[in-house]
């Protein structure tokens, strides 16, 4: 009895992981294909690799998109960190728990709201839409993630050690650069890895406002699908799943270094 | 007092964030809701947004929300519950995770190949005897996509609640002559319940909002408020009612988070 429900389970186990993976390797296989269909299969070929390698204007959005996703990374860990720092000196209870509520609501509101409530700020700030729309946007929803990150380490740090340091002569600055940092730097190491992630796989806020004439590679997929199957698509999504493999891989590696916990998703 | 100005130094530009992009956002949506299509200050928007066809979109998006929630529910619970089970739970579990990573448009885009007129979904019709049929644009390959997408966030905090439930409650209720069923029913289960909640908090606001799938996977069948937003915004646009719309999401999500909100109890 014990045995037949476990081996049920293990088949039940099994058809999840292929539902979950057959439709990422479905497209991985057809990109070889050398018919223009994502149901028949030809013969083996790599001219959709090559045809992506000699897309000049598609090699521009992926710089565009990888420009956007270091510059907001960056700038959103900054941010983050000194954030993170300020919330921690507040020793009030209430305080820093309204400053929590307050980070974490880009957190939970939906992209669409994000996009749209952007694109009014945008308008009425009179920003062009276009690249620094997206970078602005982007600094915007990787802050909290940041801050999310580095607060735990933070938190555990004893303050024994500033308050050590300080009697010991140490500047504010000194404190800040030679204790504080070095020990919540796999944090912030983990936060800026976040931060690049989200930005690299954003396509909602970006569609909000992107305006005509800058594009990243998400919203480039979404109008080439619009349009239909077309097997350089299934070239591209290989080259990224591979990406998004070691990206994982560099995640956990970070991870189980900082000390934190457990798997995380993405959104 | 030196500490002090060194503390307002670091906040500045988080606190800045806090402003710009978290308050002034929501505050502008609330004010452009207020704004009919041609910028006169008016109610025109709320009147409109309950009318019929508006009512109607908001139950049908609620509908295959609800639909989406309840049947991840459904295919998560047993599968986190048999991943606790496994030997290397936490290597079954990152496999769970790695394709919540992937790009989003990228699983979108494997599901308009699969579902396609010859695609892999139809060539298993076929063989099984059923025949092909119309399966993208419709309703069903809308729910089955979207189910998919949210599938590992489900499972992920289920499969954390099962994981620190003490496994002596269960050989209590064993001896104490409870059957499987009532173990499941009476114990498990209500322990697991923050997870539960969590889950559907992560599954169903997301749900309601998207409305990159709609367009690609159910062709404009389905309109969820979230496609309402977008089509405001982007393509009437007509920003008054979006914004209307937006306001009422929030309120929903507000509402939805009171509702599933967890409690912390001591154990």
């Amino acid at each position: 009895m014990e045995k037949k429900s476990s081996s049920l389970a293990n088949l039940f186990l099994l058809f999840i992981f292929f539902i979950l993976y057959a439709p990422i390797f479905y497209l991985i296989f057809y990109s070889f294909n050398s018919g223009g269909t994502m149901s028949h299969f030809e013969g083996f070929t790599l001219d959709w690799y090559r045809e992506l390698l000699h897309d000049t204007r598609l090699l521009i959005i992926v710089l565009n998109t990888v420009v956007i996703a270091l510059l907001s990374a960056l700038i959103a860990t900054i941010t983050g960190v000194l954030g993170a720092i300020g919330i921690r000196s507040y020793k009030r209870r209430q305080t820093r728990n309204t400053l929590l509520s307050l980070n974490n609501v880009l957190i939970v509101s939906p992209d669409v709201i994000m996009g749209a409530s952007f694109l009014i700020l945008f308008t009425m700030a009179g920003i062009q839409l276009g690249f620094y729309s997206v970078l602005l946007s982007h600094i915007a929803f990787s802050i909290p993630i940041v801050v999310l990150m580095v607060l735990p380490k933070l938190m555990e740090m004893s303050s024994s050690l500033e308050d050590a340091a300080r009697d010991l002569g140490a500047s504010h600055w000194n404190v800040l650069t030679k204790v504080t940092l070095p020990y919540i730097a796999p944090g912030i190491f983990a936060g800026f890895f976040m931060a690049l992630t989200y930005s690299l796989d954003d396509f909602a806020v970006t569609f909000f406002v992107t305006g005509n004439g800058f594009s990243t590679l998400s919203v480039e997929i979404y109008s080439l699908a619009r349009r239909g199957v077309s097997l350089n698509i299934n070239a591209l999504s290989t080259l990224m799943f591979v990406i998004t493999v070691i990206f994982v891989v560099v995640y956990y590696y970070l991870a189980s270094r900082s000390g934190t916990k457990g798997a995380s998703l993405r959104r | 007092m030196q500490n002090k100005t060194f503390r307002h130094l670091f906040m500045l530009p988080y606190a800045l964030w806090i402003i710009i992009f978290v308050i002034a956002p929501i505050l502008l949506v609330v004010y452009f809701s207020f704004f009919d299509i041609n910028g006169n200050f008016s109610l025109t928007n709320y009147k409109n947004f309950f009318t019929a066809t508006y009512l109607q979109m908001t139950l049908n998006s609620f509908w295959y929300a609800f639909l989406i929630t309840v049947i991840s529910l459904l295919i998560a619970y047993p599968t986190a519950y048999i991943l606790t089970r496994t030997k290397h739970k936490q290597l079954w579990l990152l496999l769970i995770i790695v394709p919540s990573w992937i790009n989003l448009l990228l699983k979108a885009y494997a599901f308009i190949g699969i579902f396609g007129t010859h695609g892999a979904a139809n060539r298993f019709l076929e063989w099984a005897g059923i025949g092909s049929r119309q399966l993208l644009f419709t309703d069903f390959s809308f729910v089955f996509v979207a189910v998919y997408i949210f599938i590992p966030f489900m499972i992920l905090p289920i499969f954390n609640a099962l994981d620190k439930l003490n496994p002596s409650l269960l050989y209590a209720a064993n001896d104490l002559g409870a059957s499987k069923w009532t173990t499941f029913r009476r114990v498990i289960f209500p322990l697991t319940l923050d997870g539960v909640k969590s889950g559907c908090q992560v599954v169903f606001i997301p749900a309601l909002s998207l409305f990159m799938l709609t367009r690609l996977i159910a062709g404009n069948r389905v309109i969820t408020l979230g496609t309402a937003i977008e089509q405001q915004f982007l393509v009437t646009q007509n920003w008054g009612m979006g914004a209307t719309i937006a306001v009422f999401l929030i309120i929903i999500m507000v509402g939805f988070m009171a509702l599933t909100s967890i409690r912390r109890r001591g154990v």
